[in-house]
């Protein structure tokens, strides 16, 4: 279509929208000329300035040791730095708290009660769900920490000493410790004997009507058992000694796993935890752990709620 | 370039798509629907900048402002009407209240909304009031758009644009105080110390206000707004609009060259002087009419001063133009609402008004959730109890604390505490205080004795003061399978 003329007389004008071509022509194709807007070509130009100015100010530029540092020494990872103190920062105020309140003094202050649960529950899942799992509920030779039956006590004050001192933790004076024979291994007891005392066992906890061999192990026990289990099988916090007569069993009520028990005893162990966590994090878990529905011990029994604290939701 | 092709092709201007917009300078006007146009104008300003100043005391635990968007704690006060986020129900239903209320207006009286009261008509006209103030009235306005620049011109343009920049601050500033307390939110806004939205959301409606109301005017209403496509549709031989009797005014004209009778028009072209949308209404029912009437205004004018009756532009309805030019008497305009179409939208706008009423009355304030704990779902106790636990939100819906007592409805024996007291309180009921406006957590501990199946169990919430109400929970409680 590109007549000769043209290329003398200069680009043609197109008919129908009647700007003019560049002039150029391939395979019957012409292009019109219609250059960018200038707005969109200063935005364009403005957008090169900031990129030079982009790789200056921020490290930008690869190098073969180490890239450029940018002029105000920014990295994402000292951004993230700051924003973990910062989070670090906004925690401190509660931490301080936490330290400063002796933990049965916690139910007193029910905001910061429930700020040390919600943290404990973070911290649980963190360091206590491989052993207590995920709901705490426990498994065999691992207490469940939702019922109400404690070894050691259940109060803040005793689940807090449980986790800094752990349960038979070598080097730790003051961790919980108790040793029960291993009645069958050892020879203090012979196999008819041990059948005997978890036949009584199994009668005390109700789980089996009384006969001659619990009769028999009834008199064992009183021998045998008593110092730690008690004259009525209700067991000792003193000593860890578990209660007998419930029907909560850290290792199995049945008769094979109380043959086993009594035969070879058990000596689970929990770490201390005062050496890894701070004091706060371990108020926090006891806490928690006393929240899930055996804590005992309440400083105020059916106390009201904090009915009259009236929250505003006005301005 | 100067070279033409020898075809004659070059140099021709492109073909246009659109015509060029013309500049509207619609002249003042008095007449009845000036005067309700003004009456209606005063009224909506008056709604929009009055109403987030009046007061409404709830108590000392609510905002005490009457109308109140409140996003932070996700509260819409609107009177003695409180809505809680769940509640948006009643929102949505007052907007399809606002859809189907304008289909109502424009079937019984066509656009009336367009004319009078929508934001863009008002905000327009009170824009082109300023324009008559500062420039003068149509032809002194024209004539100073032609002028040269020059400082008198300068001057006065800054002078109008002030003013316009003034009207957009307001409307924008209005806004924001719909979202927060109005008195402390304009103290902070003026000393700088207001939240940063507040400062853009000004900015952003103060530019739309300015450019639409002060520039766009007329092209917002014919080339922006989807609604005349919707009402044009939605308009029949029944709704009122505005015509030009063309019956009564054609031929038109001052004088007959041929001595023919001439119609009632004179052709003065004040109707079309007027207009805010600049359409001339003798051209027939177009989309640019608001039906604003203000050419109804201009028309009676000139009719009363040649002595001829008025209404030769008036609102009438297809129908009744058809009956007028066979000469038989208008119907009168009251009884043209009254058809189907007006019946049947009144009707669905009362359904649906009256639903909402209903759902007012008889909302419950308080209400119950609860989530049953399934991390174990149920705990053994060492007397060979039954442990289930769940967490109960109880809710207190008023503005004043509220007395509610929780009742367990499960299985034989079971007896309920809570996290704030001791087992041994365990009963089948318990009571709190919920303070107001407060969504109050509970974790609720249900025992039952050894043996329970697992089964239904319901929780009910009941206000222990004058006002009553209950509201149940419907959960389950987990036991062991039965072993033996």
């Amino acid at each position: 279509m590109s007549a000769p003329e043209n290329e003398k007389t200069g680009p043609r004008i197109d008919e129908p929208t009647g700007t003019s071509t560049m002039g150029h022509e391939w395979d019957g194709i012409e292009e019109l000329n219609t250059p960018l807007p200038t707005w969109w070509l200063y935005t364009f130009y403005a957008c090169i300035v900031f990129a030079i100015g982009y790789c200056v100010v921020y490290p930008a530029i690869p190098g073969i040791k180490e890239g450029s540092h940018g002029t105000f020494g920014w990295t994402s990872r000292g951004q993230l730095a700051s924003e973990m103190d910062a989070a670090k920062a906004a925690r401190a105020p509660v931490l301080a708290a936490l330290d400063a309140t002796p933990i049965a003094d916690l139910p007193k202050n029910p905001e910061l009660l429930a700020k040390a649960v919600a943290g404990g529950k973070a911290a649980f899942k963190v360091n206590c769900v491989p052993c207590h799992g995920s709901g705490a509920a426990g498994s065999i030779g691992y207490p469940n920490l939702n019922d109400d039956d404690w070894l050691w006590g259940g109060t803040l004050t005793d689940i807090q000493t449980t986790l800094e001192h752990g349960i038979r933790q070598p080097g730790d004076d003051a961790t919980r410790t108790s040793m029960m024979p291993s009645f069958g291994r050892d020879g203090i007891l012979k196999p008819a004997d041990v059948q005997d005392v978890v036949s009584y066992v199994r009668q005390i906890s109700g789980q089996e009507p009384g006969n001659a061999s619990a009769q028999r192990g009834a008199a064992l026990f009183a021998a045998n058992c008593v110092a730690c289990h008690g004259a009525d099988g209700k067991g000792n916090r003193m000593f860890g000694a578990p209660n007998l007569t419930d029907k909560v069993w850290l290792y199995g009520g049945s008769r094979t796993a109380l043959t086993e028990t009594v035969t070879n005893a058990h000596a689970g162990v929990m770490p201390a935890w005062g050496n890894r966590l701070s004091p706060a994090t371990i108020k926090m878990l006891a806490a928690y752990v006393h929240s899930l529905g055996g804590g005992e011990a309440f400083a105020a029994p059916a106390a009201a709620p904090a009915a009259e604290t009236a929250t505003s939701t006005g301005q | 370039m100067t070279n033409m092709d020898p075809k004659g092709l070059t140099r021709q201007p492109p073909k246009r798509l659109h015509a060029e917009t013309q500049a509207v300078y619609p002249r003042a006007v008095d007449g009845r629907f000036r005067r309700l146009k003004w009456a209606v104008m005063t009224f909506c300003l008056a709604v929009y900048y009055i109403t987030p100043w009046l007061r409404w005391h709830r108590g000392p635990y609510s905002p005490d402002q009457a109308v109140l968007i409140d996003l932070e704690h996700r509260r819409f006060y609107m009177f003695a009407i409180e809505i809680w986020p769940q509640e948006f129900y009643f929102v949505a239903g007052l907007l399809i209240m606002a859809g189907i209320g304008l289909f109502l207006v424009t079937s019984a009286v066509g656009r009336a909304w367009c004319g009078y009261a929508c934001p863009q008509t008002v905000w327009t006209d009170l824009f082109q009031h300023v324009d008559r103030l500062i420039d003068g009235d149509r032809n002194a306005q024209m004539k100073l758009a032609k002028a040269p620049w020059g400082p008198a011109k300068i001057a006065r343009r800054l002078g109008k644009w002030s003013i316009y920049l003034l009207i957009s601050i307001s409307t924008g500033g209005a806004w924001i105080f719909y979202f927060a307390d109005a008195p402390t939110l304009a103290r902070e806004f003026v000393t700088l110390q207001a939240p940063s939205i507040a400062y853009s959301t000004v900015f952003v409606l103060t530019v739309t206000t300015m450019w639409f109301g002060g520039f766009m005017r007329e092209q917002v209403c014919i080339y922006m707004c989807p609604w005349p496509r919707i009402q044009s549709a939605m308009l029949d031989e029944k709704s009122l609009l505005v015509t030009y009797k063309d019956w009564r005014g054609e031929p038109r004209g001052k004088k007959s060259p041929t001595g023919a009778p001439l119609g009632d028009c004179i052709d003065c072209g004040l109707c079309a002087a007027v207009c805010p949308t600049g359409i001339d209404i003798r051209e027939g029912p177009q989309i640019g009419c608001i039906t604003c009437a203000l050419c109804i205004d201009a028309c009676d004018g000139v009719m009363a001063k040649t002595g001829r009756p008025r209404g030769l532009i008036d609102y009438v309805t297809l129908e009744d133009a058809a009956r007028e030019i066979n000469g038989q008497s208008a119907t009168p305009h009251w009884k043209l609402i009254w058809h189907a179409r007006t019946l049947i939208y009144l009707g669905i706008w009362s359904a649906i008004g009256a639903a909402l009423l209903f759902a007012l009355g008889t909302r419950q304030h308080i209400s119950i959730a609860v989530s049953k704990d399934r991390n174990p779902p149920y705990m053994i106790l060492s007397s060979g109890e039954i442990r289930n636990a769940y967490a109960v939100r109880w809710k207190n819906m008023e503005a004043r604390p509220r007395k509610m007592q929780l009742v367990l409805d499960g299985p034989a024996g079971a007896r309920m505490w809570s996290e704030d007291m001791a087992k041994d309180m365990a009963a089948r009921d318990l009571t709190r205080i919920i303070p107001a406006d407060t969504t109050s957590p509970l974790r609720i501990y249900v025992t039952a004795p050894a043996g329970t199946h697992e089964g239904k169990l319901s929780f009910t919430l009941r206000a222990l003061d004058q006002d009553g109400g209950q509201v149940s929970y419907d959960t389950r409680f987990d036991a062991p399978e039965d072993e033996h």
